[in-house]
């Protein structure tokens, strides 16, 4: 077997090795790499900070923990930003494993801004069949969801006082690791006109691509990255502030795991190099032959 | 970091390098973890469903509420059920037929409007002599050429075949941006599962 035979078969498990070494190297050895902010996560990060003390913004936290690592850390940045300016807060969970991530948030960010269930956000949780629950709530939040997830009555909560329905929010901001994304550009967007944002996980991320330019979402957090832009500009907001923040000496995930987006990007176009290179040189030779 | 907290954190360490050890070969731990994810997956759900669909819409409507209609969509949704029967089967149908014409009612006209005339509009932008122009018109040509790949109907050669050449390469461009941010996704959640391995041994090791 020639060497480049070598370059263009190589086990896969010496390709893991490699990665799982460069990934460590910024968990020994931490730095920083600079984020660069593009214009569809400042669009979201500008619309959430035009917004006044009492205005109502509404969270759809529809993804698994199969997708937290992506969209854990965009949610709390928003939840924390929106809390950190007295937004209040409507959310629910349209996938069946999203309430339990969607918790674990929620009590993390109410707790560091000192928030209360019922008087400063409200948080609907599941039910199933997500295009419906999203038509409906259009209507009227009560519809679906008569209680928040802890059972309470909607109409005994003075945050909901006098909310109806989408047109109460200043928009909708969905955090999606799936086919709900379409349903919140299809029925919230496009049926009731409601400014929406997404999200996504990097898998999805160039599907939605599309919907930007047409304005049928006024932002897109594509995965990690997106997340990390967002957190840069959470952080330079929060120093920019008079007074201490309670997220000022949080922990920025996507910041930090751009580090380790780097190594490992690096070795991946480094084993894509090699195996195209013995792939060229692999045809060559296949051409002198014949 | 409590007690409960460090054996709970070592179980989910514990488990993901279960997972990680399929890497190298198929084998009894990483065969353990994954039924156990299918298991408790199962089991979440069923509850779930359960409080969301059965209790919610079904018992409390029913039985404390008194709205007695509510039992024509559970006499349709017991009706599913019989698919599992060769001699009653049929009466699945109406529960089906039911559901689809819900659905195809209420998705049809939206997201015609939101997939299709929003996306046909998008497409047919002013080309003007700036920035934002160019980019239109890069976008238009790529769009005629890339459909233009797809129609069988005339051979790919000459003029047709160049356009249906720069159609291929802006499906590459296309399938090339998917590709990057799918890396960034799949290694995102490795980077997760080390920054938490690497958290856990500092919290055991006092680091």
């Amino acid at each position: 077997m020639a060497f480049y035979d070598n370059m263009i078969d190589i086990d896969r498990r010496w390709i893991y090795l490699v990665l799982a070494l460069a990934v460590m190297i910024p968990a020994i050895i931490p730095f920083t790499v600079p984020v660069a902010v593009t214009p569809e996560v400042n669009d979201i990060f500008q619309f959430v900070d035009t917004l006044e003390a009492g205005d109502y913004m509404f969270l759809g936290i529809d993804y698994d923990p199969s997708s937290m690592a992506e969209l854990h850390p965009m949610c709390r940045a928003i939840m924390a930003h929106c809390f950190s300016k007295d937004i209040n807060l409507i959310m629910c969970s349209l996938s069946q494993n999203g309430q339990g991530m969607a918790e674990q948030i929620i009590d993390e960010i109410s707790a560091r801004y000192n928030k209360k269930s019922g008087e400063d956000y409200c948080f609907l949780g599941y039910k199933p069949y997500f295009a419906l629950v999203i038509l409906t709530m259009g209507l009227n939040f009560r519809v679906t969801y008569p209680n928040d997830v802890y059972g309470v009555s909607l109409d005994e909560m003075p945050v909901m006082d006098g909310i109806r329905n989408y047109n109460d929010c200043a928009g909708v901001i969905g955090f999606e690791s799936g086919n709900i994304a379409d349903a919140w550009i299809a029925y919230a967007n496009g049926r009731y006109d409601t400014p929406v944002a997404l999200g996504v996980t990097g898998v999805m991320a160039a599907n939605y691509y599309p919907y930007l330019q047409t304005g049928q979402l006024f932002g897109l957090m594509p995965g990690m990255k997106g997340a990390a832009e967002y957190e840069t500009l959470f952080k330079q907001r929060l120093e920019r502030l008079p007074e201490k923040d309670p997220s000022e000496d949080e922990r920025m995930v996507a910041r930090e795991s751009m580090a380790y987006q780097t190594t490992s990007h690096i070795v991946i176009l480094f084993f894509i190099i090699i195996s195209n290179i013995g792939f060229f040189l692999s045809r060559k030779h296949e051409k002198k032959i014949i | 970091m409590t007690t409960s907290e460090l054996l709970l954190n070592g179980l989910a360490a514990f488990l993901t390098l279960c997972i990680f050890s399929f890497l190298y070969k198929d084998n009894p731990f990483y065969k353990f973890a994954e039924r156990l994810v299918a298991g408790v997956s199962a089991g979440y759900w069923t509850m779930l469903l359960y409080h969301t669909s059965f209790h919610d819409k079904v018992i409390v409507p029913i039985f404390q509420q008194g709205y007695w209609w509510y039992i024509i969509p559970t006499i349709l949704g017991i009706m599913m059920w019989t698919r599992f029967s060769k001699k009653w089967a049929w009466l699945s149908r109406i529960s089906l037929a039911f559901y689809m014409g819900i659905a195809t009612g209420t998705s049809i006209p939206v997201v015609m409007y939101a997939a299709i005339y929003k996306q046909l509009e998008g497409s047919m932008n002013q080309i003007t002599t700036d920035a934002t122009g160019i980019n239109t018109l890069l976008m238009t040509i790529g769009l005629i050429c890339a459909v233009s790949y797809f129609y069988f109907s005339k051979e790919h050669d000459g003029w047709f075949g160049g356009m249906s050449r720069v159609g291929i390469y802006t499906l590459m461009i296309g399938f090339g941006a998917g590709f990057g941010l799918t890396v960034m996704g799949r290694i995102a959640l490795l980077i997760e599962r080390i920054i938490f391995l690497r958290d856990y041994l500092l919290v055991l090791f006092g680091g």
